[in-house]
């Protein structure tokens, strides 16, 4: 199978100005220019600037038809990768080939001008995106119809809806059909249907033999859609194979190691919108008490603790459990439950799901948290934000340690019953 | 199709192949510009006509008239300096902010970045169009007849768009890296007009030296002295029509393989 993308030895550095703004004046640089002798002469280090290397000695050799999933903590370099593969930035040292038409998605609505209509921008942005005028004319009802916006198609995109507006950019994105395509989190907009059908759009470009980079912080996806995971952290390949194996290598080793996380509401860069913030996220047992092991007899809670600013009547919380290896579980959702109460005024709440015993098997657990307006908008999504082992103390199998295999571990009813026995005669 | 991607390298060449490839980009960019620009305004495209049509006003009734500058009383001479005129200051300026307000576009997808300033180009084009028929209307009803000179505006047109087209992007790439530019930009498109005097007057036969080479210097000068000569059928002046024409060739190479330079940095700068 012909080589699809092959990256040598590619390193990124960026100059990080020390000083405060990134903007230069001429006057800065005039001065500069002045004291560069008089520097020199001192020896004095330039001490404005610092290196950071974002990318550091990658590596690698990507087959034609695989399906990567790059994933990594945050500032791991796993945006700046792709940027370079997209050509929108070039590397500091290394080459790379890509074999093929390239496609790239680091954002939905690149370029969608608000002024312009529904229909003015599907044009204007699948010319950015590099399909010719005469597909997208082609592809045009295709492309509306994924969106379901046909009505609004003439109004100007500003009035759009958030959700109307992501649901049109990626429709515009979907039907770019590349050999190479590069996706970066744009799947972290929209809501949980939109992303669903999302997923399986790309699941079927996939399955076209098209070599995909797909960024995410969503195991599930990743492990759903991708067969060979990218590890990357600080710049560098910590591992690189078969997607379960690298999941799990990074799950295991993430700094999720906690059953309990508490958001610092205060500081600009904590999850959430205007209606709703979330204050903590717990796995407690029966009791209340955050624990992170939990005995695989008795049920568990999975705790929101949360803020609500603003009424929300459509406001809609929900968890995904997932396995060590990023299998989704189970997602479970508060509208779920009729009995729950929701339309919240303004305050602080604490929800509680309830997750049964001599249910789920023995292993490490991963828990995502999200809340949003079912079908408009996400107003937080948290993935993997706290986890949780399930052990066995005694339950299913008696106290004998029993590996049985498989996700689910429950006690099922058995039943026997007596058939008429059949030997009177053979003949 | 082989993409090859490797480290920025110093001085590079125009990709004229590539910039062909993405022409349909550049069409939209264009269409954008342009569309946007007048959506929701009450007089819509007048406004390419109005913004000439007023500075001649001003000129012909405040230079001409109140200030006596020789030949700036005539409504028609002072348009016919003023349209190419606006033409090259518009296209400048728009060039010049062009790449900076693009920024989200350039840091999301990959595309030929000259297509940005050369699509700020090409809307003043489509203005310089709309505002002509003021020009034409005003030849009409002055009487004067089309001369042969007629032929010669479409080869100036061209240069003043080389012109505008290289001061443009090389202002482009400069406001990105220095944010000064937005500023010193307006300023100097003011203070260039005003380094124009063929704009809304002729230039004195008798000029002394100093004067005499400023006024070579000044590429725009001779184009726009040009452009007013060919449309009212009086003799061109080709000394300085030459030398306008290898100036703004010059300003052109010169504004592309600058921007082309530093062109691998905007997305890490922007």
């Amino acid at each position: 199978m012909p080589t699809a993308v092959e990256i040598e030895n590619i390193s990124k550095r960026y100059r990080i100005a020390l000083a405060a703004s990134r903007y230069r004046t001429l006057r800065e640089a005039l001065t500069d220019l002045a004291m560069a002798p008089i520097r020199r002469l001192r020896g004095s280090a330039d001490s404005q600037v610092e290196d950071f290397w974002a990318l550091r000695n990658i590596s690698l050799q990507i087959q034609q038809g695989e399906v990567v999933g790059v994933i990594g903590s945050n500032g791991a370099g796993k945006s700046t990768l792709l940027k370079i593969l997209s050509r929108i930035t070039k590397p500091t040292i290394g080459r790379a080939r890509l074999n093929g038409t390239v496609g790239s998605l680091l954002e939905v609505g690149t370029g969608f001008h608000p002024e312009l209509t529904g229909r003015e921008n599907v044009f204007l942005n699948g010319a950015i995106l590099g399909i010719p005028r005469r597909e997208i004319a082609r592809k045009f009802d295709d492309i509306v119809d994924f969106a379901e916006v046909r009505q609004f198609l003439d109004t100007p995109v500003k009035r759009y809806s958030s959700g109307m507006y992501v649901r049109l950019a990626f429709a515009v994105a979907a039907h770019l059909e590349p050999e190479i395509l590069l996706v970066d989190e744009v799947l972290a907009v929209g809501d949980g249907a939109f992303q669903r059908k999302c997923l399986r759009k790309m699941g079927d470009v996939a399955h076209q033999g098209h070599t995909i980079f797909f960024v995410s912080h969503n195991m599930g996806a990743i492990t759903r859609l991708c067969n060979r995971g990218l590890w990357l952290e600080k710049g560098q390949v910590r591992a690189f194979g078969p997607v379960e194996d690298v999941v799990t290598q990074y799950l295991a080793s993430s700094a999720v190691e906690g059953c309990e996380k508490i958001f610092d509401s205060s500081s600009e860069a904590s999850p959430g919108s205007e209606y709703i913030r979330p204050l903590a996220v717990r796995v407690t047992n029966g009791d209340g008490s955050s624990r992170s092991a939990i005995d695989m007899r008795y049920s568990f809670n999975l705790e929101l603790e949360y803020q609500v600013l603003k009424r929300a009547p459509d406001l809609r919380i929900g968890f995904t459990i997932l396995a060590g290896d990023g299998t989704v579980i189970l997602n479970t959702l508060d509208t779920d439950d009729p009995e729950v109460s929701r339309d919240p005024v303004p305050g602080r709440y604490r929800k509680r799901c309830t997750v049964p015993g001599n249910f789920l098997n023995t292993g490490h657990y991963f828990v995502s948290v999200g809340a949003d307006f079912p079908m408009l908008r996400s107003h937080f999504l948290i993935q993997q934000v706290v986890s949780f082992r399930i052990e066995q103390t005694g339950g299913v199998g008696g106290h004998v340690a029993d590996g049985r295999t498989g996700v689910v571990r429950m006690t099922l009813p058995w039943a026997v019953e007596r058939l008429e026995s059949r030997d009177r005669g053979k003949s | 199709m082989v993409t090859e991607i490797v480290p920025a390298s110093g001085w590079q060449a125009i990709n004229v192949r590539e910039l062909w490839t993405f022409r349909e980009l550049l069409y939209f960019f264009v269409w954008r510009d342009v569309k946007v620009r007048y959506k929701q305004t009450v007089l819509g495209i007048a406004w390419a006509v109005l913004q000439p049509a007023l500075m001649m006003l001003v000129f012909t009734v405040f230079l001409g008239v109140l200030a006596k500058v020789p030949f700036a009383n005539d409504p028609l001479f002072v348009y016919a300096g003023m349209l190419p005129w606006t033409f090259f200051a518009g296209a400048m300026t728009n060039a010049a902010n062009s790449l900076v307000n693009s920024e989200r576009l350039i840091t999301k997808i990959y595309f030929p970045r000259l297509a940005v300033p050369m699509a700020a180009v090409g809307a003043a084009i489509v203005d310089f169009a709309i505002a002509s028929l003021l020009l034409f209307l005003m030849l009409f009803l002055r009487g004067v007849p089309p001369t042969p000179q007629v032929l010669l505006v479409p080869m100036i047109f061209v240069l003043l768009t080389l012109a505008a087209a290289g001061v443009g992007t090389m202002l482009s790439a400069l406001t990105v890296a220095y944010r000064d530019f937005r500023y010193i930009v307006p300023f100097l498109a003011q203070f260039w007009l005003f380094a124009t005097p063929s704009a809304y007057t002729r230039l004195p036969t008798d000029a002394s030296p100093w004067l005499r080479w400023s006024i070579v210097a000044n590429p725009i000068s001779g184009l726009v002295a040009s452009f007013r000569a060919a449309v009212l059928g009086e003799p061109i002046p080709w000394n300085l029509l030459g030398s306008a024409a290898i100036l703004a060739g010059l300003l052109f190479l010169a504004g592309c393989l600058y921007f082309r330079r530093i062109e691998d940095n905007f997305a890490d700068i922007l």
